[in-house]
């Protein structure tokens, strides 16, 4: 059983630079024995070049990375103890699926039955079981991930690298595999970091997320942590719809802080680490799904009034646009379409109820 | 407009086969020549013989000389293609200063005089005091040969995902053993290629082998002493077509290597697939 609380990875005040572009700045992170960990961002944040460095495929400019307490210092890829699933898989087209799972245990030596066990117990762990002799270029998509992941776990590293691993499948699959995913991290054990640009994945798979822009690490925590308290406008942004909302300082405690809004009034809110007011001015932030619209007869503790000036619809879900007075933005709401909010005309007037704790305040 | 147009659509055709009966229309008089029972080429044919082909084995000197020339065609071939592995990978898996020129330098043999590269060998050659012998014919040819190797190899090395040797070092195997697991196998045919087509290029060259081989004689210099005897001509013609033939066949399996290297390394990237 992985101990949770034992640092697995330990990266110190890492940066990768070249010349005076800082592809990574001194990022800092442990991640944990067993952990399931993201690290998401847009392209060129740094995400890849982290994990690059972590697999050794790259050297830090400065700082050091620790695996399982051993200091990593020019140590090459090829002795250290993680294995990587590429993202353009990179399966050796000259071998079969069960050579390229074989790949790394040959310099083992752990003598024909061994190998032939451990070789089959990591395909069916892929559901790929009895593929050993299928030539590596007739293989679908899904299954060259699979494989990938096969020769990665066949080696028992002590952490799975995986690079973007669901880019290239299409929309059904890669949902379906972001399940088998997790499933299989829980079965064997081992610590998974994953490299994605795409919120919804490192949300639904993660233990913990490392939120990057830049070359820096902007927020670490648990998917729902980032979710619902982002730390700045950057991170809210990217992890899904944002209502930005312009406040007005009233008082700055040592967590808290007291704004006033046009519409939502007056608002208690905890106060985001990095927070620094200018001119007494503050932003604060509210998911789109967390405000409802309020039908017929009904109230809520909490509401404010506006117009429909906009109407998107997506299946299962319409996007509203609602004009509210006092505010500079119309608000984006999302409403399930149980009620028919698919069917609200342009320019009808609605209520939308909303839980003051769901407005929270950001930082720039 | 549309005129013109006709006239360019019937007349481009007619134009395109006449150049290339010029070009093949000789290649095809020397086995027909070959065959013939006459001693000078000429028509009309007086006759079907294989003759000619059956005194070629008779001829120790003829014999000598194909000897001399597989002997520096595999070596010239074998030379330029190790070399071309190296310029080839390093050309094609990093950007350096001055990556331009050298390809450029690299490739320049293919155009310049072979005469003049020759004659300058020959001055240096001799300036160092080297004998003339099938060595320096084969340092001549690996000259010749490499930029034709090269740009087989580059062919096969483009598009190689670098992620298969980071793989492969990722699975705990080091640099050599990546080389020998991953890079090689899949350069294979790349490599057969280039092998094949330097060995081709060697066996047809005359002016390196005319002016660096002193007394070792390889077969095209072999033929150009003969055609001083006018009866021996149809030997040389026989001899000739044996070289022709074996030249396309060799080329053409080059080639067919050639594309299967490229196919190998264009369907390893998952996203390109």
């Amino acid at each position: 059983m992985p101990d949770a609380t034992r640092p697995m990875i330990e990266i110190d005040t890492v940066t990768r630079s070249y010349g005076d572009f800082h592809a990574l700045d001194r990022a800092s992170l442990t991640i944990k024995e067993g952990e399931f960990f993201s690290l998401l961002g847009p392209s060129g944040c740094g995400k890849t070049t982290l994990l690059r460095l972590i697999a050794g495929f790259d050297q830090p400019t400065s700082g050091s990375i620790a695996i399982d307490g051993q200091p990593m210092d020019g140590i090459p890829a090829n002795a250290r103890p993680t294995n990587m699933v590429f993202q353009s898989y990179a399966i050796f087209p000259h071998l079969k699926v069960g050579e390229n799972v074989a790949y790394g245990l040959k310099r083992m030596k752990l003598g024909a039955a061994e190998e032939k066990r451990r070789v089959d117990e990591a395909l069916s762990m892929v559901s790929l079981a009895g593929l050993q002799n299928r030539g590596a270029t007739e293989l679908s998509g899904g299954q060259r991930q699979r494989v990938a992941l096969a020769r990665a776990l066949v080696m028992r590293p002590k952490v799975l690298l995986l690079d973007e691993p669901l880019s290239a499948l299409d929309k059904k699959l890669r949902e379906q595999m972001q399940v088998e995913l997790r499933r299989l991290q829980k079965a064997v054990g081992i610590t998974f970091i994953l490299v994605t640009h795409d919120q919804y994945e490192a949300l639904a798979m993660s233990d913990r997320i490392a939120v990057m822009f830049g070359g820096r690490i902007a927020q670490v925590a648990t998917p729902k942590e980032i979710y619902q308290k982002p730390v700045n406008r950057q991170v809210a942004d990217f992890l899904g719809g944002m209502n930005f909302i312009k406040a007005d300082l009233v008082e700055e405690n040592g967590d808290s802080i007291v704004v006033d809004t046009a519409a939502f009034g007056r608002v208690k809110t905890d106060r985001p680490r990095a927070f620094a007011a200018k001119d007494r001015e503050a932003t604060l932030g509210i998911r789109p799904e967390r405000l409802r619209v309020l039908w017929d007869d009904a109230t809520a503790k909490h509401e404010i009034a506006g117009t429909v000036v906009e109407r998107h619809y997506f299946g299962e879900i319409t996007h509203l646009v609602v004009d509210v007075p006092g505010m500079e933005k119309p608000l984006s709401v999302t409403e399930t379409n149980d009620f028919g909010a698919d069917d609200l005309p342009l320019g009808a007037k609605i209520r939308l109820g909303y839980d003051p704790d769901a407005l929270v305040a950001l930082a720039d | 407009m549309s005129a013109v147009r006709r006239l360019a659509a019937n007349w481009l055709p007619a134009y395109a086969v006449l150049f290339i009966l010029f070009l093949y229309l000789p290649v095809l008089l020397l086995p027909l020549f070959s065959l013939n029972n006459s001693a000078s080429p000429r028509f009309p044919l007086s006759g079907f013989t294989l003759k000619w082909y059956a005194g070629l084995p008779k001829t120790p000197a003829l014999l000598d000389a194909a000897w001399n020339s597989l002997i520096v065609g595999v070596s010239a071939a074998v030379l330029a293609t190790v070399l071309g592995i190296c310029a080839a990978r390093a050309l094609t898996r990093y950007r350096f200063r001055g990556q331009r020129a050298m390809q450029g330098l690299i490739m320049a043999p293919l155009v310049m005089p072979e005469i003049i590269v020759a004659v300058s060998i020959l001055i240096i050659v001799l300036a160092l005091g080297m004998p003339l012998t099938l060595l320096t014919v084969t340092l001549g040819h690996v000259l010749v040969c490499v930029p034709y190797s090269i740009s087989v190899l580059i062919s096969g090395f483009e598009g190689f995902d670098r992620s298969l040797e980071e793989a492969s070092a990722d699975l705990g195997e080091t640099s050599f053993g990546t080389f020998r697991r991953v890079t090689l196998p899949m350069m294979a045919p790349a490599i057969i290629s280039s092998l094949l087509v330097g060995f081709t290029i060697s066996l047809d060259d005359f002016m390196m082998a005319f002016f660096l081989g002193g007394n070792d004689v390889t077969l095209p210099v072999y033929i150009w002493g003969q055609l001083r005897f006018a009866a021996r001509l149809p030997g040389v013609l026989a001899l000739g077509t044996l070289l022709l033939v074996a030249s396309i066949v060799l080329l053409t399996i080059a080639e067919l290597m050639r594309r299967r290297a490229q196919e190998r390394t264009q369907t390893t990237g998952g996203l390109l697939a």
